[in-house]
C-alpha cells in the first residue's frame, strides 16, 4: 500500500490533541506580542534617541538571530545558572510550553513592532496636520487618528505575521511539546512512516492557513473598506 | 475689537526669508483674501496663524489673547504652554487645499470626531450638528461615504463642514479650490459665500479673483515676504497703485 491510512486514523486523535497545542501557542503567542508590540512600534516612530534606540536594538537583535537559536537559549540555557533554576520564575522556566509562548511573543512582537512603526510612519502627513489643526494633544493624536488609521492599514502585513507564526509553532515539538508536528515525530516514531506522519500534519497546517487567511479577508473588508474602490 | 490679530510675523527657512513683518487685523465679520503669486509667502502666512509652521517673531492674539510664544534653538518660536495652543487652534479651523480627511472614518465620523474628543460635545448633539452641516454644505446624501469614495468638490465641502462643527471663531482657508477641477469649484465657492454671508470672521488664501472681489471686504497682496498693497477689494483690483500688483492682475484674467 502506497499510503497507510490506517495508521493516520488510528493516530488521530494524538493529531487533534496537537491541534489544540499548536492553536493554544499561536494565540498566547500572538496575543503577547501584538500587546507589546503596539508600545514597540510607538517607540520606533519617536524622534527622541533614548526612547527610539532601545526598540531599534531590541527588533534588530531578535529579528537578526534564528527563532530556533532564541528558543533554546530560553528552554535550555536559562536552566545553565544556578541562580534562574532557584529563582521564583524558574516553575515557570522549567515548563517547555512557557518557554515556548515567551520565544513565539518576543519574536513576534519584534515584527509586528516593525509593522506597526512602517505603518505609523505612512500615515499621510496632511491627516496629520488636520488633527493638529483641531486642537488635538499629541496623546490624542495618536490614539483616535494614528494608531487607528496605521492599525487598520497594517493589516495585509500583518496576516502575513500570522501565517508565519503558525508555520513557526511547530518549533514547540523540539522542546518535547505535542503540536502538530510532535504529534507527526511521534506517529513516524513508532511506525517509521514518515510520509504519512508528515503529509497529515502538512494537511492540518495547510487547512489552519486556509481558515486565517479567510479571517483576514473578512477583517480587511470590515476594516479597510475605504481602501476599497468604490461600489456604489 | 479684534477677532485675530496678527502683528509682524518673520518666518525663514534657512537663510531664506518667506515673510518679512506680515501684519493683519480681521474684526467679527471680516472676510479677508490674501492673494499674491506662488512663492509670497500667502500659505506660510496663513500655517503661521495656527502654528503648523513656526514663525521667527511676530505676535498672534485671538480675542485679544495672546498666544504665548517661546523661541527655541534654531530661531523658530513654538508655543510656550501647549494647552494654550490647543485651545486656540480649536477655535480657529483649517480648511486645506488637499482636503486632509481622514481617510478612515465617514464623512461624519470626520466631523464628530474633534466636537466629541477636543471640545468634549456628547456625541448625539455632535451628530445632529454634523447631519446640519452637511446639509449646509450640500453633500447630507454622502454622510457614510469614506473620503476615498467621493470627488474632490464633495470632500472639500466636507471638509468645510468638518470645520464649522468646531464652531470657531475665525476659518482660516488655504487655497481651498486649488486642487479641484473648475467645475467643482462653484460649489465650494458658493458655500463659503454662504459662510461670508452669515457673518462668520474668515481669512481666505485664494487664487479666485472673482471671490476676492465679490465676498471679502479686504485684500492683501503679498509679494516677497511683505503686504505690498491692502485694502477694499474692488478699490484696490480696479486700480492698483503698484507695479507688482499691476503685473499680478495683467497675468490673471479677473
Amino acid at each position: 500500500m502506497i499510503f497507510d491510512y490506517t495508521v493516520v486514523w488510528e493516530a488521530l486523535p494524538l493529531y487533534l490533541g496537537g491541534l489544540l497545542i499548536t492553536l493554544k501557542l499561536l494565540a498566547i503567542s500572538l496575543f503577547f506580542g501584538l500587546l507589546a508590540a503596539v508600545p514597540l512600534g510607538l517607540m520606533r516612530v519617536s524622534k527622541q534617541p533614548l526612547v527610539n534606540a532601545p526598540a531599534w536594538l531590541y527588533t534588530y537583535v531578535i529579528r537578526g538571530t534564528p527563532m530556533l537559536v532564541q528558543l533554546f537559549l530560553i528552554y535550555y540555557g536559562l536552566a545553565q545558572f544556578e541562580a534562574v533554576r532557584e529563582s521564583i520564575v524558574w516553575p515557570l522556566l522549567s515548563s517547555a510550553t512557557f518557554c515556548a509562548c515567551l520565544a513565539f511573543a518576543i519574536n513576534t512582537s519584534a515584527y509586528t513592532a516593525e509593522i506597526i512603526a512602517g505603518s505609523l510612519k505612512a500615515t499621510p502627513h496632511g491627516e496629520i496636520e488636520a488633527a493638529k489643526a483641531m486642537g488635538m494633544s499629541r496623546m490624542k493624536m495618536y490614539r483616535r487618528i494614528l494608531l487607528p488609521s496605521a492599525l487598520r492599514r497594517a493589516l495585509p502585513q500583518y496576516s502575513n505575521e500570522v501565517i508565519m507564526m503558525l508555520q513557526t509553532t511547530s518549533l514547540a515539538s523540539i522542546v518535547t511539546l505535542i503540536d502538530i508536528t510532535g504529534a507527526a515525530r511521534t506517529v513516524n516514531a513508532q511506525y517509521y512512516l514518515p510520509f504519512e506522519a508528515y503529509i497529515t500534519a502538512g494537511v492540518f497546517y495547510l487547512c489552519l492557513t486556509f481558515i486565517l487567511v479567510r479571517l483576514f479577508k473578512m477583517a480587511e473588508r470590515r476594516w479597510l473598506g475605504y481602501l476599497a474602490p468604490r461600489k456604489h | 475689537m479684534y477677532k485675530l490679530q496678527v502683528q509682524d510675523l518673520h518666518k525663514r527657512y534657512g537663510s531664506h526669508e518667506v515673510l518679512k513683518g506680515v501684519s493683519l487685523s480681521a474684526k467679527a465679520g471680516d472676510v479677508i483674501s490674501i492673494i499674491g503669486s506662488s512663492g509670497s509667502g500667502k500659505s506660510t502666512f496663513l500655517r503661521c496663524i495656527n502654528l503648523l509652521e513656526q514663525p521667527h517673531a511676530g505676535k498672534i492674539l485671538l480675542n485679544n489673547e495672546e498666544l504665548k510664544l517661546v523661541t527655541g534653538k534654531d530661531g523658530a518660536m513654538r508655543a510656550a504652554d501647549p494647552r494654550q495652543l490647543q485651545r486656540m487652534r480649536s477655535r480657529l479651523s483649517m480648511v486645506f487645499q488637499h482636503f486632509n480627511l481622514w481617510a478612515h472614518m465617514t464623512a461624519l465620523e470626520n466631523i464628530i470626531e474633534a466636537p466629541v474628543h477636543v471640545l468634549g460635545v456628547s456625541k448625539k448633539q455632535a451628530l445632529e450638528k454634523a447631519e446640519y452641516y452637511l446639509a449646509k454644505v450640500g453633500v447630507a446624501h454622502r454622510k457614510d461615504a469614506y473620503p476615498g469614495h467621493m470627488s474632490g468638490g464633495e470632500q472639500q465641502r466636507v471638509a468645510i463642514a468638518r470645520a464649522l462643527a468646531m464652531e470657531p471663531e475665525v476659518m482660516l482657508f488655504d487655497e481651498p479650490t486649488s486642487a479641484l477641477d473648475p467645475e467643482l469649484v462653484g460649489d465650494v465657492l458658493k458655500v463659503m459665500q454662504s459662510l461670508a454671508q452669515e457673518g462668520r470672521t474668515m481669512v481666505v488664501v485664494t487664487h479666485e479673483m472673482g471671490f476676492a472681489r465679490e465676498v471679502s471686504n479686504q485684500l492683501v497682496f503679498l509679494h516677497k515676504g511683505l503686504v505690498e498693497e491692502t485694502g477694499n477689494p474692488r478699490e484696490v483690483l480696479a486700480n492698483p497703485q503698484s507695479e507688482r500688483l499691476k503685473q499680478f492682475l495683467s497675468g490673471s484674467l479677473k
